[in-house]
């Protein structure tokens, strides 16, 4: 990779007092933390971000450039001064499944040094960093002396958000990717369509969101919003990974794509409804073809998510044409056909499709939804030898009274029966899910966070040293008064009350 | 006057033949599509024959007979309020509304028909809240007692006016008849689990009267924190608040949320819950809490209010009289649920004091004894008050017109024939807990309860004066306050307002949706009931 040296980032402090002060921690928890009491103070008009002479990536690094100046406001609301300009473009990269997002922090007298071997991962080391900083009574920025070595547990730690059963505004999902940043979330599924609604607009085919978004100029994400995602994302170590759900889940696709679903038939005529994508005609292929090659070039990530969910075989079974051509062909549905078109791009798929037994090439990623048996679907797919996800017991979107981010957070992703060497390991992370029936712009951000950092902590620390939600409450309910002070919408935990509290309405 | 005279034969047809509405709408879909008024009006009569409506031209003025002048500064502000409901705010020019075009309907004429449209007063328990709306070329005629009324009908009015495809506003030719069904309907906020800031409470003001709701309950202190500063007692809010001076209400705030809900129509009921949840009180008052005992010795403890000292009396004596004279409405809400007897039972003066009155170890008579003072107290500031259920069923000797709220939903329809059958007027809100979240369409849980489903005689039916959809602030502060609200609460307020009969959920469901939008539009961060969208959505965050 291109960010194979080490990129530091000294940061000038000035040591003032020296007295014991409670520290909150940081969310989620480093895998090793070493506080001490010591604790210096910050100036805003002195402290700076600066690229270690020994770091491969200096001023011109935009990724690095831009986080600077997102992190010293964060850590310094008050002041605009100090921050570091982007001037020229470079770390052009986008984080990958192989991403390495380590980092060593080292707050010492005078300076902290932040190691970490790529960009990412110095990414996630100033969200640390910020982390840390406190203001005393009287307004003065402190830091404790503090060493954390860190890396996270899982490398896929996503968020889904379903942008199909409710639009989405784009800045409702720049504030996530915002939020999923001080989380160390680093994937964003974007579930960008499904039955209701298709607002992604396709250059290839523009029919698909001019007549199938709810409304073909307001309800749509254009090419330069889907751009503008990707690269808010990837300035946040963020992965964007679009789902287009098929064959089932596509009755908006069929509006502006004429031909594309299943006729249902009732008794000996067509009843007027479609089903799922007709798999019977050539014209379906190459209208995939076409729309993924076009997916595969706008969305740089090398996974997509091609669903697989959730199909109603009931419309197929009516069509006399289905039935005839299953016959002809000897088999069901067949799947692998469809993900042949990109076979040298990584997919995942919903766990419906490994349930079914389709012949799945073995680098697709199964994904967990379905609730009450997961740790008996991660044994059986582990053992069968495909890399997982879990989102199973992370379907935030229902929702319950009082502290239900406790059963997020009391996840265990590894126990399941199974040989660690081999099956534990390709658990290759989770996602909290969002989906759209009940939440639009009206109420996702409180209805996401801080819920969703349960999952955030799971995935990225260590579960022995996590798995005590009561020790966690303080230092949770601590980081979404820090989410409130940077303008993010989280919900309270319980009773209390935060400096300062949300302003918005 | 012509319109409603042309109307009133067809007011009587209406109210003949009860059901007639929904029936009819059957078979025109196209109609129905454009109904979205919530909650649904008494009497309601409409034909397909629309009226435009031209920004510049449209103006909505007091009628020449009317009893309210131009110096009216309630129905002014109304005007101006539902005309950029209706229009948009039209500081801001946008390309639909430089198109000049003629205005079918030229005016709306709001006439207040009594002598005092009382313009500088307060709503009350016994406001007439009626009104008439007639929608017609050329010019639309809205009837009212009083300013209240017309406050209703203005929001019915703005509720008519709809869109067509080329962002014209349309109105249809229209006649309605309308008053509420019950007297008192509430929403309850929480501003001591967490504080609420003053723009969070005005804005849930605005979207109670998109909602026809009439009072404001405000819970404004508890065990948690004391935000609400006092005059008399600047300690209250100084030591009992989460912070002295960012999160409480100043005198002059709490002006401000009176005089906002009065422009709406809205009473503003405070409560100041004791004997029990007062924690946040003693870090102010010295010595108003009983210390609890350990053993033989105080446990650095504080229980409820000390019913045994003259003290604790007095200070209520002079607190009181300083909230009767912020707040203006006739009612104060005392709370007195939950009192917790643990503390006192531990404290030896309290044991030897329960001695002395001869009330064995029944210490809901001490509870009794303390409401009845405190009710005595209050009652010679001529303040009326309700209270939670537990005072009437622990049975202390309560005013005749005191207002009983029913909270538990257990044995709920044995409480309101008990409430009732004992004489006093009761309010609803066991139904109507909305901070218990769940996954789905809960509004319809909501919608389904009839308030008047208990076994009693007419009398006592009549005892029931309203509910109270109530939010309590565990898990809600100012971030998730609102989308939680609305329109879950918007199901409470169709149950309080609209006729017994009105019960189809289907048919409440595309009158919600709808005005789920609208609330949206008018900047409410309203949450959605279900998949779809609007045609403008929520521009916050």
């Amino acid at each position: 990779t291109i960010f194979s040296a080490p990129v530091r980032a000294c940061l000038l402090l000035v040591v003032v007092s020296v007295w014991v002060q409670q520290v909150d921690g940081v969310w989620p928890l480093p895998q090793q933390l070493d506080q001490s009491a010591d604790r210096n103070s910050l100036s805003p008009q002195r402290f700076s971000f600066t690229y270690g002479r020994d770091s491969a990536a200096q001023t011109g690094c935009s990724v690095l450039d831009a986080a600077f100046k997102r992190y010293f406001s964060i850590i310094f609301p008050d002041f605009t001064k100090g921050s570091v300009s982007v001037k020229t473009r470079g770390c052009d990269g986008y984080p990958d499944e192989d991403s390495d997002e380590s980092y060593n922090l080292s707050v010492s007298e005078g300076q902290a040094v932040l190691r970490s071997v790529t960009v990412w991962g110095a990414l996630r080391g100033l969200e640390s960093f910020s982390q840390l900083v406190y203001q005393d009574d009287y307004g003065s920025y402190f830091i404790n002396k503090t060493e954390i070595v860190d890396f996270p547990r899982f490398a896929f730690r996503g968020l889904l958000l379903d942008t199909s059963r409710h639009y989405l505004p784009l800045h409702a999902i720049l504030k996530t990717l915002d939020a999923m940043a001080y989380s160390k979330f680093n994937v964003f599924h974007w579930h960008i369509v499904d039955d209701p609604s298709f607002p992604y607009q396709s250059r290839t085919f523009p029919d698909l969101s001019n007549k199938g978004a709810f409304h073909p100029f307001t309800h749509v994400y254009t090419q330069s919003d889907v751009m503008r995602v990707i690269e808010h994302a990837r300035m946040r170590g963020i992965r964007v990974i679009p789902e287009f759900d098929s064959p089932g889940h596509t009755q908006s696709w069929g509006k502006g794509q004429p031909n594309l679903l299943t006729p249902c038939y009732k008794g000996d005529v067509p009843s007027g409804s479609f089903g799922p994508v007709d798999p019977t005609v050539d014209t379906t292929y190459k209208f995939m073809e076409s729309l993924l090659k076009e997916v595969k070039f706008v969305f740089p990530d090398s996974y997509v998510h091609l669903g697989g969910d959730e199909v109603s075989f009931a419309c197929w079974q009516s069509n006399p044409n289905v039935r005839t051509f299953m016959e002809k062909m000897g088999f069901g549905k067949d799947f692998t056909k469809l993900e042949s078109f990109y076979m040298e791009r990584t997919s995942i798929v919903w766990q419906d499709v490994f349930d079914y037994h389709e012949r799945i090439p073995q680098d697709t990623v199964l994904e967990i939804w379905k609730g009450e048996t997961y740790q008996a679907e991660l044994s059986r797919m582990t053992k069968a030898g495909h890399r997982v996800l879990l989102s199973a017991p992370w379907y935030i979107n229902h929702i319950s009274y009082g502290q239900d981010w406790r059963n997020s957070y009391a996840v265990q992703p590894q126990n399941f029966s199974g040989v660690w060497s081999k099956q534990k390991k390709l658990v290759i992370g989770g996602e909290v899910a969002m989906w759209g029936e009940y939440v639009d712009a009206t109420n996702l951000n409180p209805r996401l966070w801080p819920r969703a950092c349960a999952a955030a902590e799971r995935l990225w620390s260590d579960e022995e040293k996590t798995l005590n939600a009561d020790l966690a409450f303080p230092r949770l309910e601590k980081f979404r008064c820090e989410l409130l002070r940077r303008g993010i919408q989280a919900e309270p935990l319980f009773v209390g009350h935060c400096k300062h509290e949300y302003d918005g309405l | 006057m012509y319109c409603l005279v042309k109307f009133a034969p067809l007011f009587l047809a209406v109210a003949v033949s009860n059901g007639w509405l929904f029936g009819d709408f059957v078979g025109k879909q196209k109609v129905l599509d454009e109904i979205s008024l919530w909650p649904l009006p008494q009497k309601f009569q409409s034909s397909a024959v629309a009226f435009k409506l031209s920004p510049t031209r449209f103006q909505i003025v007091q009628a020449k007979q009317s009893s309210a002048g131009p110096s009216c500064s309630i129905l002014e502000n109304a005007f101006r309020r539902y005309f950029e409901y209706i229009f948009g705010d039209l500081k801001k020019p946008e390309k639909s509304r430089k198109k000049v075009y003629d205005s079918d309907l030229v005016e709306l004429q709001v006439w207040v028909t009594s002598a005092d449209p009382e313009c500088d007063g307060f709503p009350s328990l016994q406001t007439d809240e009626s009104y008439e709306l007639s929608v017609d070329e050329p010019s639309a005629v809205l009837k009212a007692a009083n300013v209240w009324g017309a406050l209703r009908g203005l929001e019915t009015f703005s509720q008519l006016v709809y869109e067509d495809d080329y962002g014209v506003n349309n109105i249809n030719k229209t006649d309605i008849s309308d008053f509420p069904r019950f007297a008192h309907r509430g929403i309850l906020l929480d501003s001591y689990r967490h504080f609420l800031p003053l723009k969070v409470i005005l804005a849930n003001l605005e979207a109670m009267a998109m909602n026809k709701f009439n009072v404001f309950h405000w819970h404004i202190v508890d065990d948690h924190s004391f935000p609400y500063m006092s005059r008399t007692f600047p300690e209250l809010s100084q030591k009992g608040a989460y912070h002295p001076f960012t999160h409480v209400y100043t005198p002059s705030d709490v002006k401000m949320v009176i005089e906002f809900a009065r422009m709406r129509g809205i009473r503003v009921i405070p409560e100041f819950d004791t004997p029990g949840h007062t924690e946040s009180w003693g870090t102010g008052i010295k010595d108003l809490l009983t210390p609890c005992y350990s053993g033989s010795s105080p446990s650095g403890t504080f229980g409820t209010v000390n019913p045994i000292l003259n003290s604790s009396y007095d200070f209520m004596t002079q607190f009181f009289k300083e909230i009767s004279t912020v707040f203006p409405d006739a009612y104060i809400h005392l709370g007195g649920d939950e009192v917790d007897f643990s503390c006192w039972e531990s404290n030896p003066d309290i044991q030897k004091f329960m001695v002395q009155q001869g009330f064995g170890t029944d210490y809901s008579k001490l509870e009794s004894f303390y409401i009845q003072r405190l009710l005595d107290i209050v009652a010679a500031t001529k303040k009326g008050y309700m209270v939670w259920q537990e005072v009437f069923d622990n049975g202390v000797k309560l005013k005749d017109d005191t207002v009983v709220e029913v909270w538990m939903e257990n044995k709920m329809e044995e409480e309101l024939q008990n409430v009732t059958g004992a004489g006093f007027t009761t309010i609803l809100s066991a139904p109507w807990y909305l901070d218990y979240i769940s996954y789905g369409q809960d509004w319809q849980h909501y919608y389904k309860v009839e308030p008047l489903n208990f076994p009693g005689t007419d009398a006592q039916k009549k005892l029931v004066i309203g509910g109270e959809a109530c939010l309590w602030g565990e898990y809600v502060d100012a971030t998730n306050l609102t989308p939680r609200l609305w329109p879950r609460a918007s199901a409470v307020a169709e149950r309080l307002w609209s006729d017994k009969s009105v019960t189809d959920v289907d048919n409440a469901y595309n009158r919600l949706v709808q005005h789920r939008c609208r609330m949206v539009k008018r900047g409410i961060p309203a949450e959605p009931l279900f998949v779809g969208h609007c045609r403008q959505e929520y521009k916050g965050l």
